[in-house]
């Protein structure tokens, strides 16, 4: 496995595939995280299941942060590689005549991202491991609501939300059928694929920036 | 027309360069790219002084030996052409135009705006052919008939001119492009199926060892590519490849 | 004088050739190991010579000024290559192209040679195919063809307008595949300065390695020149900005005679220039006659008025066009042969119907082929009574995937759109048909030396067909001089490695860098290319489309005259120990303005018109081109004595056996 993932053609086809596998994760998490829109109950129940379900605890949530270190690791890896590969720069490099402004910054609108997810997982997976398995604190179903509007109460966090997830956006915008393209995927449905990716890239985080806004004037 | 023109000037591979900045003056807007460039040459031979070396030849976009990065775009702000089919009516009088060689790790600078592209000598040894010997005993042309669709396809990407517009322009300096144009255009008829697989594994093994950069699939090159080869054929090559490393 | 000894093999001509290989002299697998190969050149000729010679078991060396085989001039051949498939069944044979060649050529081509490259036409489209080429298909999926001037069948394999780059490719890349393996050493950016002959046999060469400017020292057991035409001797013309007449030139001083140097095409479908900065001229492929028509406006107050841009000729109603092709030529029309057809267009300028602000060019208009294709589609698609804009549109769209590279191409550099307006073109210089003089077997009047594509002068007479070119490149690389070179190989099986330290090759050496030291220490007041462009201009004026006595005669002395100001006035930059581009170009100049001279004195001496070389002289009554069959049916082969105006001729007497001697007649 090491020596295929040393050709670069493989080390795209792994990002690619944990770029599809944390686009679907995506999708799920929204979906959890929506209910708690219209209906407190229903995202306790959610929330408990996806807390608790043994599958999903241990053996869902590993492979999720191996599919996040990796991707990131990766996205190092290739990066640093992708500089070298031009010793000396160009005075004057026009790089917006050719592509866009989304596929030349993935490496930045990357670790804006990771900035924000360890400031996630700060608030919201650390305080849950230390909670389930460090204090063993007896389960409580319905804690998880209040937890999340808890959190969304100060500005500051919000407006961080928000700007993250605009950034993710952009990530996706190139991301998503960028990962359809490294798998070998581009064929007579790619503008198919390409306006399914910026519906996604759309949607999925205003989802996310409804979801903190709507917590933060309705609590 | 009158420029001011901003050339990247460096004695050999080992030197360092720097760019330095030229006038020329009563261009004519029909002239060629190359042309205003033979005129500023003329000018320094007269000056006693080093003409500036560029890489031309056919000077009808076929050969692929100009290779100029003008105004931070390979071959220039047109679209579709190589540098000796840029004309100068694309600029407007008293522009200043910045000239560079193609930049990339895998093509070292030889002298001036002149780097050396035999990394995609290599490529193309490592597999960019079919093993068939000259015979006269070939099977005849007709004898295998090839949908017109895969033969256009495959065409398509044969058009490749080996230039390296794509690595000059990728901001990565990648050559999925070029290495993918010839592996579609094998991929693509019945007769290069039968070493598809280690032509595959091969080219990008070598391509990998030249030191070019990873596809982010930013597309730079297919929009600077003067010959329109499709990112459709990375994603081909991409595709070959997996297969090719399941099936070794 | 001395007679040549072609050495064409006796027999009927259909058996020549297989007859010949059946009794030829071979080298045993295993001693071809022993046995190194020259190949000056990577065009289709020495690029398929080089891989076929390696993948027999030779050792090859191979050169090219280029950084890459790939980036020959030969990749921007257009149109297509001629093979006698009859895959369309219209006719065609190994005769009938055989014949097509001899008499477009004007009949002064050797027929042995021409049969032969007939016969082996069919192979090369075979072995191209097998290859990967991926020439234009039917839907049915077998191969298409399309017709080319001076034919009547259509015989002409293509991929686009691109195929001269997709059967370069071909051989590039079965050269790829030998250089992996070892069996071609590759030497790029390498330009050969001279030939080294040890006892009288071609033993190696002297290059300079255009990097770092060192001078080195090749030796083989035969050298194979396969470095293009002297098209460059015009300055302008269709080809590459490097293309040099320096190997040629060189083996020619050592003693290879040069056959016909005045038999040069001039190509009617070119770009016309536009200014005095003009570095090249650009063709537009001879497959736009297949849909395009020629014409001139009718009167000359109409031409007057497109030349002051006045009138467009979108304005010109048909009845005052002058298809004059069509007019005179009513059997080929717009498909005569190029020659023909140059002088045609050269004749309307001249009488002042020329069609732009100098007055040098003729429309090529398309708007009759799209409103036909249109109409065509339109019923194909089931479209009834369709718009005009509706046929123009369909039409637009066949044209474009016929030609698609060719309009862009045109309309970058014009900036014309010419789907809507027709193109303007003009003749230019594009292909020598002359060349160095080699025997049935390839094989200069140098042992040893063999010369191969457009450097040789075989095949294709006082005029060169459509589509033959790629035709002859590849025939004579993958198909004859492979065979042929194993007759004379095999009696060096136990010669073993030729050293390179003998006298020879010192002399060869000094010589060489003498000559860079003279350039680059002369500190002269011009540039070379000053030198270039005035030789261009005298050949161009005096020694073009159309020459007579008084004007050679002017041209010859004119072009001593530019060489002995070049010898003392010449500027050359840099040093030699680095890539210098204009000490490139000096020795490259240096040899054209010995050439040029050559090539006026042939015109000079050939007091017929033929093909090519028209003497405005020997002309019959309506203006065409008066060949005498009593007096000129020979090759004339110059030896060189020391300078060009003392070259003496050699004749070598062409004999029509299968091939009655005609008038050539496309009217």
């Amino acid at each position: 496995m090491s020596g295929f993932l040393s050709s670069s053609i493989a080390r795209k086809f792994a990002m690619a595939l944990s770029a599809l596998f944390l686009i679907f994760f995506l999708i799920i998490h929204l979906a959890v995280n929506i209910t708690s829109v219209f209906s407190e109950d229903l995202f306790n129940q959610l929330s408990h299941f996806m807390g608790t379900n043994p599958m999903v605890q241990f053996a869902l949530q590993p492979v999720l942060l191996v599919g996040v270190i990796f991707h990131f690791v990766m996205g190092f890896v290739l990066e640093i590689r992708n500089k070298s590969a031009r010793d000396v720069k160009y005075v004057n490099y026009k790089g917006s005549a050719n592509s866009s402004w989304m596929s030349r910054n993935m490496i930045y609108s990357g670790l804006a991202i990771l900035a924000f997810l360890l400031i996630h997982f700060i608030d919201f997976w650390a305080p849950e491991m230390n909670y389930k398995y460090i204090e063993a604190l007896p389960e409580n179903p319905t804690r998880y609501y209040h937890e999340l509007q808890e959190k969304f109460m100060p500005l500051w966090r919000v407006v961080l939300y928000v700007i993250a997830f605009v950034l993710l956006g952009l990530h996706l915008l190139h991301g998503f059928q960028s990962a359809f393209q490294s798998i070998g995927f581009n064929n007579k449905y790619t503008s198919f694929v390409k306006a399914l990716g910026k519906w996604y890239s759309i949607l999925i985080p205003a989802g996310f920036i409804f979801i903190a806004l709507f917590h933060y004037f309705n609590h | 027309m009158n420029l001011t023109l901003k050339i990247w000037r460096q004695k050999d591979s080992k030197s360092k360069g720097q760019m330095v900045e030229y006038k020329v003056t009563d261009i004519s807007e029909h002239m060629s790219f190359l042309e205003m460039m033979d005129v500023l040459n003329e000018q320094l031979v007269s000056k006693n002084e080093e003409p500036i070396a560029f890489d031309h030849d056919c000077r009808e976009g076929i050969c692929g030996m100009c290779s100029l990065h003008i105004n931070g775009e390979a071959h220039g702000p047109d679209r579709g052409i190589t540098t000796c089919q840029l004309h100068m009516r694309m600029f407007k009088d008293g522009e200043t135009i910045t000239i560079e060689p193609w930049r990339a790790k895998a093509f070292p600078v030889i002298k001036d705006l002149v780097v050396d592209r035999s990394a995609f000598e290599r490529i193309q040894q490592a597999g960019g052919y079919i093993s068939v010997n000259t015979s006269g005993n070939t099977q005849d042309a007709n004898a295998i008939p090839i949908p017109k669709h895969d033969a256009d396809l495959s065409m398509d990407a044969a058009t490749c001119i080996g230039c390296g517009a794509c690595v000059a322009s990728c901001k990565n300096s990648s050559a999925m492009l070029f290495v993918s144009a010839k592996v579609s255009q094998f991929a693509l008829l019945p007769q290069g199926r039968v070493e598809a697989t280690e032509r595959v594994l091969n080219m990008v093994r070598q391509m990998d060892e030249e030191g070019f950069g990873n596809c982010t699939n930013t597309g730079a090159c297919e929009v600077e590519c003067p010959k329109g080869i499709s990112l459709e054929n990375i994603a081909r090559m991409n595709r070959e490849y997996l297969a090719a490393s399941l099936k070794r | 004088m001395t007679t040549l000894n072609s050495k064409v093999p006796k027999g009927p001509i259909k058996d020549k050739w297989t007859t010949y290989k059946d009794h030829i002299n071979l080298v045993n697998p295993a001693n071809k190991r022993n046995i190194d190969v020259i190949v000056v050149g990577t065009g289709l000729a020495g690029g398929s010579a080089a891989a076929t010679l390696a993948e027999l078991g030779y050792n090859v060396k191979a050169f090219c000024y280029q950084d890459s085989p790939r980036r020959a001039h030969s990749i921007a051949a257009q149109g297509g290559i001629n093979a006698s498939k009859n895959y369309q069944g219209d006719g065609d044979s190994d005769y009938r192209l055989f014949y097509d060649t001899i008499k477009g050529g004007d009949y002064r081509s050797r027929e042995a040679n021409v049969y032969r490259l007939a016969e082996v036409s069919g192979n090369i489209i075979d072995q191209c195919v097998a290859q990967g080429v991926p020439f234009a298909r039917e839907y049915g999926g077998l191969l298409d063809n399309r017709s080319f001037g001076g034919v009547l069948v259509s015989r002409t394999f293509y991929a686009k307008g691109q195929t001269g780059q997709q059967l370069l490719l071909g051989c590039y890349s079965a050269m790829n595949r030998q250089i992996a393996r070892g069996k071609i050493e590759m030497y790029n950016r390498h330009e050969m300065l001279d030939l080294v002959k040890i006892d009288g046999k071609a033993r190696g060469i002297i290059t300079r390695n255009l990097i770092t400017g060192e001078i080195e020292r090749h030796s083989a057991h035969a050298v194979v020149i396969a470095s293009g035409g002297y098209g460059n001797v015009y300055y302008l013309s269709t080809n590459a900005m490097g293309s040099n007449a320096t190997a040629a030139w060189k083996i020619h001083k050592k003693g290879a005679f040069f056959a016909n140097p005045c038999m040069t095409q001039i190509h009617p479908t070119c770009i016309p220039r536009s200014g005095d900065y003009q570095s090249k001229l650009t063709l537009m492929s001879e497959s736009l006659r297949n849909d395009g028509r020629i014409w001139v406006p009718k009167n000359i107050e109409d031409a007057k008025a497109i030349q002051q841009g006045k009138l467009k000729p979108t304005e010109i109603p048909e009845e005052n066009r002058d298809y004059y092709l069509e007019r005179r030529y009513p059997a080929y029309g717009n498909l005569v042969p190029r020659d023909v057809a140059s002088r045609a267009a050269k004749e309307r300028c001249d009488a002042g119907y020329g069609v732009n602000a100098t007055g040098e060019a003729v429309y090529l208009d398309f708007s009759s082929a799209i409103e036909r294709y249109g109409k065509m589609e339109a019923k194909i698609h089931g479209i009834h009574n369709p718009s005009k804009e509706k046929i123009t549109e369909l039409g637009e769209g066949i044209i474009r995937a016929k030609y698609g590279n060719l309009f862009q191409m045109y309309e970058k550099i014009v900036a014309e759109n010419p789907y809507k307006t027709p193109m303007m073109i003009y003749p230019a210089t594009h292909y020598t048909m002359g060349g160095i003089w080699v025997d049935y077997n390839l094989m200069t009047t140098v042992p040893g030396l063999y010369c191969i594509g457009e450097a040789n002068f075989s095949d294709h007479g006082a005029n060169r067909l459509g589509a033959s070119a790629l035709m002859q490149g590849l025939a004579d690389g993958y198909f004859v001089l492979p065979y042929t070179i194993g007759d004379y190989l095999a009696d060096d099986i136990r010669t073993g490695k030729i050293p390179t330290d003998l006298p020879e090759f010192e002399e060869a050496e000094k010589d060489v860098k003498e000559r860079i030291n003279f350039f680059l220490n002369n500190n002269g007041t011009h540039s070379v290319d000053y030198f270039h462009k005035k030789l261009g201009v005298v050949m161009w004026n005096k020694v073009g489309m159309a020459r007579n006595e008084k004007n050679l005669k002017e041209a010859i002395k004119e072009i001593q005259e530019i060489r002995e100001d070049f010898w003392k006035n010449v500027k050359v930059t840099g040093k030699n120990e680095e890539f210098n581009q204009e000490l490139e170009k000096a020795g490259r100049v240096a040899d054209f303005l010995e050439l040029g001279e050559l090539f006026a004195k042939d015109a000079l001496e050939r007091k017929e018109s033929c093909g090519g070389h028209f003497r405005e002289e020997y002309v019959t009554e309506d203006g065409e081109a008066l060949r005498d069959d009593e007096n000129f049916a020979y090759v004339a082969a110059w030896e060189y004595t020391g300078k060009p105006s003392e070259a003496k001729l050699h004749k070598e007497q062409l004999e029509f056996k299968d091939i009655e001697l005609k008038t050539r007649s496309y009217k």
